[in-house]
């Protein structure tokens, strides 16, 4: 069992205690513990089992405007005082920053909400065990199928985050989620693809048996890749890539990229930076959404935001250190966006699939071609080439690139929006990009 | 040496008992038990960040029996939490029976000295490298916007028992020192990142002065890319510098080689042992044994003394990379690459120094015979479809070379290619090979691990480059 809001509330209290007897003037401390259990398949046999059981704390201690951190998994009060002591000591020969503090008192969260986060049901590993059995059944149906894996986690936390100025709480979540890989042949071509499923709680995660299908259709249909050549051509992103536009776009909007002048976003508040039809908000209290979050790691409210209007840039993502350098008051983004989506559009897949003769659809990239400072974007990519709304073949060892500048302003949605990760987008239409093939 | 068994309930004795009755029907298992100091100060935006120490102890108790893995890991060394992870061990393989290989080679071989890198530096010394680093670049112009620098020390302690009572050590110091610096000049901003590091003390690396040369390859990278072109996009020739590009090596070669994704047959490499997969000027090792260097090891994480493996010699395939189950599997001993990113993960089969080895020809002579192509002379990452054998890497410092010259430098692009027909695509191998500088960290299932990488400049005939311009 995982430990109990009690367990960790004293911890953090005795953490906060100890620190102001040794001359912090301020302190925040996270003490959080989890439990996971996680079984392996592969080729219809078990493969591994995993059990973690993981306590950790994180302690920032502040001498007026000196600051200085330490963690450790090692919560014995002896050692706690022994770290204790030397962050004192770090901090006293850290030099000042007149933006060091806590987050003003009056933005940190009240009551909150229950929003549904904890499933305390335990699916033990003979359950787990069957699911997989089922997944692994239904991706050997296919033929072409020469290898499969599949994984089922089972995952409880609990945590405590508390400050000096009298913040303490926290909340258990839980989360279930299984995924398929599958490997497919055929003359001498070999690919692979997978399906995944993730939640909140047990009773919505995907059917074993869709999970095990879709991964191995997946990877069928890539079998066989041709690589194109080189053109400019309009590009389909599927859901599992069109979220990553918004990651690229929250890391270019962190208060902390715009103060520290890194961000090709900079000095675009309230401009265009999306076309007239787009709309993005990030909303915190979704019932059981994966990214769902009371209040942000400093303990500040996280209240819903409109990132983007209209394709007006409304709102950075502010904490309170990069808050007030930017003289803006924290919108409890500390540590990250949370179920963060673009509002569907007008066409539906169909249509998206038709708006061009000729597109290319995206399904997969690979490399870390993101580069925030410029707005530059060049990954290798594999999909399908489609024309006139039909799926003509695979394709494989193709690069795109282009600059998300532009990118952003000719993005066309559709409007198939599902909840399925944190961050989530319908599948997208974005013109100007350059394929590189043969 | 750290004593695990210092402040707790468990005593030595009662833990070796416990790992022998639990694993003596197993085919292999160990207990592994770490003890990890880490630290990282940060300058950046003219202030010093804070500074972040952290302390993590923990042990992974792993049973091994046919292709079936069980492990618990926890960071509450006590009988109780041992005992329970016993339970879940043999919950997993209650139906299977297997017989311990009690067989494990011994060393007394040591690739790094025996220090903590987090205490032979003070402090206060290391504040003050970073407010000089600060003014030193800054005070190269107005066009430095950022400067960003960052000391990252850890002393890794770890001890395996296995069944029987066998024990194994090893004391793991690492240390990385980084620069990254962004320059705006006509509205156009650029980064350069270079760093140095290994298994020694800081002072190893930053001494003399040697700081000055990280900040200055840091700018000159940022310098040349203020002045870049948007880069070409498509099929042509490209020759890769020495040293770090060989990260090349790695994603394209050295993953598909590493024993567990030939043993489930999931490698583009997986039927092509003993066939040349490369022109016969390749030769590629995987070396864990070279001094104080970031990838070598004394033992890897299952206790196996590490070796300088020969994956691929004149072109022909020679070895996989094993740790100790795929080895049984595949009827094979371990080359000693058993690693794991901490207690908390499994061991998997994983590189440690990946090089190419010399050929003969000069990089001046590989530039020449080009008429079209570019020059890529330092990379960011890479990754790789170990199933369709497709890799990419990101250049960070590329030119383009017209009638065997080189050009202008061109902006950061990806390049892709075919990992298994990659190597015989190369058709020059360069006489000037070169260790990285010590940066490099692999991901493999969600675990990273220190590597370094090496090469000669090589002369690729054909790889896609992921520009902008047709």
């Amino acid at each position: 069992m995982i430990k109990n809001q009690d367990f960790l509330e004293k911890i953090a209290a005795f953490c906060i205690d100890k620190s102001k007897k040794r001359g912090a003037t301020n302190s925040n401390v996270y003490v959080s513990n989890s439990i996971s259990e996680t079984v392996n398949f592969r080729n219809r046999q078990l493969d591994e089992s995993d059990r973690s059981d993981s306590l950790a704390l994180s302690l920032t201690i502040y001498i007026n405007k000196k600051k200085s951190n330490i963690s450790s998994s090692n919560l014995s009060k002896e050692n706690l005082e022994k770290l204790i002591e030397k962050c004192i000591e770090t901090t006293k020969i850290t030099p000042e920053d007149e933006l060091n503090s806590l987050p003003d008192k009056n933005l940190l969260a009240k009551d909150i909400k229950d929003l549904n986060l904890y499933d305390e049901k335990n699916y033990d590993n003979d359950k787990k065990i069957e699911y997989l059995n089922e997944v692994e059944e239904s991706v050997f149906k296919k033929e072409k199928i020469i290898n499969s894996e599949s994984s089922f986690s089972e995952k409880k936390s609990n945590f405590i985050l508390a400050n000096s100025d009298g913040f303490l709480k926290g909340y258990k979540t839980s989360s279930f989620s299984a995924f398929c890989v599958a490997v497919s042949k055929s003359n001498g071509s070999m690919e692979r693809d997978y399906e995944y499923t993730n939640k909140c709680h047990l009773e919505d995660m995907m059917k074993s048996s869709k999970l095990g299908e879709i991964a191995a259709k997946k990877a069928i249909n890539k079998l066989n890749p041709k690589k194109i050549k080189s053109t400019k051509i309009p590009i389909i992103f599927d859901k599992r890539l069109s979220k990553g536009i918004l990651n690229v776009l929250s890391s270019a909007i962190f208060a902390s990229s715009i103060s520290r002048n890194t961000s090709f976003l900079k000095d675009k508040l309230n401009t265009e930076i999306f076309n007239r039809d787009i709309n993005i908000t990030d909303k915190p209290d979704i019932l059981k959404g994966l990214g769902s979050k009371p209040f942000d790691t400093e303990g500040v409210q996280s209240n819903e935001l409109n990132i983007v209007e209209d394709g007006i840039l409304k709102n950075y993502l502010i904490d309170t250190y990069y808050g007030k350098k930017l003289n803006l008051q924290s919108n409890g983004r500390a540590g990250g966006t949370t179920n963060l989506f673009f509002e569907n559009g007008n066409l539906d897949f169909k249509e998206l699939l038709k708006s061009n003769n000729k597109i290319l659809y995206v399904t997969e990239t690979i490399g870390h071609g993101s580069n925030i400072v410029t707005g530059d974007y060049s990954v290798g990519a594999s999909g399908f080439l489609v024309e006139n709304g039909e799926f003509l073949y695979p394709v494989n060892e193709i690069t795109i690139a282009g600059n998300f500048k532009q990118i952003f302003k000719n993005i066309t949605l559709a409007n198939d929006l599902e909840f399925k990760y944190s961050t989530n987008a319908p599948t997208a239409l974005l013109e100007g990009l350059t394929v590189a093939g043969k | 040496m750290n004593n695990f068994f210092e402040k707790t309930d468990l005593i030595r004795k009662d833990a070796e008992n416990i790992v022998s009755e639990t694993l003596h029907k197993c085919d292999d298992g160990e207990l592994y038990l770490e003890n990890t100091k880490n630290e990282s100060i940060v300058l950046d935006d003219n202030k010093i960040k804070g500074s972040n120490y952290s302390t993590d102890l923990g042990y992974g108790f792993r049973a091994v029996t046919g292709e079936v893995i069980a492990y618990s890991h926890s960071n509450e060394i006590s009988k109780e939490s041992l005992k329970r992870s016993r339970e879940n061990l043999q919950i997993t393989l209650k139906s299977k029976k297997g017989s311990y290989n009690h067989s494990i080679s011994k060393t007394n071989k040591k690739f790094y000295k025996d220090i903590n890198p987090l205490e032979e530096k003070s402090l206060n010394s290391k504040l003050e490298i970073l407010r000089e680093i600060n003014n030193y670049i800054r005070s190269k112009g107005s066009i430095v916007r950022q400067v960003t620098a960052n000391f990252m020390g850890e002393h890794k302690d770890i001890e395996i028992i296995r069944s029987g009572g066998e024990i194994l050590k090893d004391i793991r110091p690492l240390v990385r020192f980084n620069v990254s610096v962004i320059l705006e000049k006509n509205g156009k901003q650029e980064t350069g990142v270079y760093g140095v590091g290994g298994r020694q003390s800081y002072d190893e690396y930053l001494n003399n002065y040697n700081w000055k040369k990280v900040c200055d390859e840091a700018f000159r990278i940022a310098a040349v890319n203020l002045d870049s072109k948007p880069a070409p996009a498509g099929e042509m020739k490209v020759v890769l510098g020495p040293g770090w590009p060989a990260i090349l090596i790695h994603e394209a070669i050295g993953h598909g080689l590493e024993g567990d994704f030939n043993r489930k047959k999931t490698s583009a490499f997986h039927n092509l042992m003993g066939e040349k997969v490369a022109s016969e000027d390749v030769t590629i090792v995987d070396d864990g044994t070279l001094q104080n260097r970031r990838g070598s090891l004394n033992i890897d994480d299952e206790g196996t003394p590490t070796e300088k493996t020969v994956l691929i010699e004149n072109g022909i395939l020679k070895n996989y990379m094993q740790d100790r189950l795929n080895a049984r599997l595949m009827n094979t001993r371990s080359t000693g690459s058993g690693r794991r990113e901490s207690y908390k993960h499994v061991v998997l089969p994983r590189m440690r120094n990946t090089m190419m080895l010399n050929g003969k020809y000069s990089q001046d002579e590989m530039i020449a015979s080009v008429d079209k192509g570019i020059f890529a002379v330092s990379f960011g990452g890479g990754q790789v479809d170990i199933t369709s054998g497709k890799f990419v890497f990101n250049c960070t410092e590329a030119y383009e070379i017209i009638n065997g010259k080189i050009g202008s430098p061109i902006k950061g692009a990806t390049l892709i290619g075919d990992g298994p027909s990659i190597l015989k695509k190369v058709s020059l191998v360069g006489n000037n090979m070169m260790l990285d500088p010590g940066i490099g960290t692999c991901g493999k299932s969600g675990q990273g691990v220190p590597v370094g990488v090496a090469q000669p400049s090589i002369l690729i005939d054909k790889m896609t480059v992921g520009g902008t311009q047709i």
